[in-house]
């Protein structure tokens, strides 16, 4: 356990409120770093990210592409000796990192999230050929990956209509602003 | 009736059991072929289907990553919309997640469960079962369908394949494991189960999309070391995975990719694989008919 003085908590505190997680209790077994699948692809390893708001250095957690290339799959929190829910504190990095309105590590990972949902309000469920059509203008990067497009659509793995549901009140609700 | 196909002569005596039915996104879009031979496989089971009425997305990783709100009125929506008195079945692994710790949590939470009632107009059903797929053989015991069971898949090399999604975020990790269900299944049946120790790796999910050559990564590891172990096929639980896994491997010959619907399915005398099969990217007919369970 590493206690450090009070000017650090402010951001272990909210984590710790929201997340109902002690995670101030990391051991830096480095665990979750050595069973990441795609730990070659953040700046900070996933209990690095931990470490950082165990020091106070917020900015610097928020502005981390590891927040972002994280995708929740559990391998590290199934492993952890402490069973921190690292994904869970993952989850609420990149809702702050979005209300502060920081620098974004990752923005094409974040351009995916917003399409999917962008579909979701539209339809009530997700549509796979808008995504990736949306997707890929906004990241104005058109032609990588197109062969792969093709080759899902000849297999009819991209539904051309997108599937949607009948009670379109309900997505007003879903979406509602509090 | 066929003799090979034969079933045992009680299963029209059998009763039926009633699940209401989740398809999710994933399931319903790019992976027709996981929908049909699942719901073929039910009904060959004595089990009805009945589609969720108007369900909604259950928010997937994008709406838990940016939008806590979204995350949790996409899941509480499609929960309010399960009939009372009979388990609501969910196959997509990530959905399941997705549902079911929305679920408890509002079980656990007054306030919540106060929020629930006053957006959707209805009790909260504290009663409601959610359960994945694979729950169906703690009901039902395949050999009551089939006949000589072994020789059904025999000698077809297969490593199971679960992702990672079946690995449960520390919120469910009192609730049931799957882990092991599609060896001990599928080896019932007569497949020869692979160990190679990646069957729990994460597919890449949306990487795919949004850093190809991270889920390139994993996804070539996963499928190589299945085939250095010996593998002829993989079987996955998830459509998601199964489509990472077909798109994203850049290995020369890959093995082919099945769902565990369509093994189950074909065990049990399903013939419908022409609708299935043309939908995959490396064809599994060649290594099927070779080991004979195609013609
Ligand atoms: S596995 Fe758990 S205790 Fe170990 S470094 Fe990672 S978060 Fe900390
Ligand atoms: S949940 Fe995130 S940090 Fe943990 S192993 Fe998976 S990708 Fe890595």
């Amino acid at each position: 356990m590493i206690d450090l003085d009070d000017s650090h908590k402010s951001l272990l505190d909210e984590i710790t409120a929201s997340s109902g997680i002690d995670f101030s209790s990391c051991l830096h077994c480095k665990t979750c770093a050595n069973g990441c699948p795609f730990l070659e692809g953040m700046d900070y390893p996933p209990n690095g990210v931990i470490r950082l708001i165990q020091f106070g250095m917020e900015e610097e957690a928020l502005k981390s592409s590891t927040i972002w290339v994280c995708v929740g799959c559990n391998t590290c929190s199934s492993s952890c000796p402490m069973a921190i829910d690292i994904p869970a504190i993952m989850d609420i990095l990149r809702h702050k990192a979005i209300e502060k309105g920081v620098k974004i590590a990752e923005p094409d990972i974040l351009n995916f999230h917003t399409e999917v949902l962008n579909t979701v309000k539209k339809y009530g469920r997700t549509h796979k050929l808008e995504i990736m059509m949306r997707y890929k203008l906004k990241t104005m990067d058109l032609l990588s990956d197109m062969g792969m497009g093709l080759k899902m659509l000849k297999k009819r793995k991209l539904d051309l209509t997108p599937s949607k549901i009948q009670d379109k009140k309900a997505i007003g609700k879903i979406f509602k602003k509090k | 009736m066929e003799k090979s196909l034969k079933r045992n002569d009680n299963t029209d005596q059998l009763e039926r059991m009633k699940f209401s039915f989740f398809p999710g996104c994933s399931l319903k879009a790019s992976g027709h072929e996981n929908t049909l031979s699942l719901l073929k496989f039910c009904d060959k089971v004595n089990v009805d289907l009945i589609e969720l009425e108007d369900w909604n997305c259950c928010g997937s990783s994008s709406a838990h990553s940016i939008d806590h709100m979204v995350s949790q009125n996409l899941p509480m929506r499609n929960i309010s919309l399960a009939p009372k008195g009979i388990p609501l079945m969910i196959a997509c692994p990530s959905c399941l997640i997705r549902m079911k710790s929305m679920y408890l949590k509002i079980k656990k939470d007054k306030n919540l469960q106060k929020e629930y009632e006053a957006l959707w107009q209805k009790p909260f059903d504290d009663e409601l079962e959610i359960i994945h797929f694979f729950e169906i053989f703690d009901r039902i015991s395949l050999k009551d369908y089939i006949y000589d069971p072994k020789g059904k898949l025999k000698n077809i090399k297969v490593a199971p394949y679960y992702g990672c999604m079946l690995s449960m975020p520390p919120e469910l990790r009192l609730e049931k494991n799957y882990y092991g269900v599609m060896e001990k299944t599928l080896s019932k049946l007569g497949a020869d189960m692979i160990s190679y120790g990646y069957g729990a790796r994460c597919c890449g999910t949306y990487l795919s999309a949004a850093k190809p050559k991270l889920a390139e990564k994993v996804v070539n590891e996963i499928v190589s070391k299945a085939m250095e172990a010996g593998a002829e096929c993989l079987v996955t639980s998830c459509a998601m995975c199964h489509l990472n896994l077909e798109i994203r491997c850049t290995l020369k010959n890959p093995i082919p990719v099945l769902h565990f619907s369509e093994l189950l399915s074909m065990a049990l005398g399903v013939q419908d694989q022409k609708k299935w099969f043309p939908r995959h990217i490396v064809d599994p007919v060649p290594l099927l008919q070779k080991r004979g369970l195609l013609t």
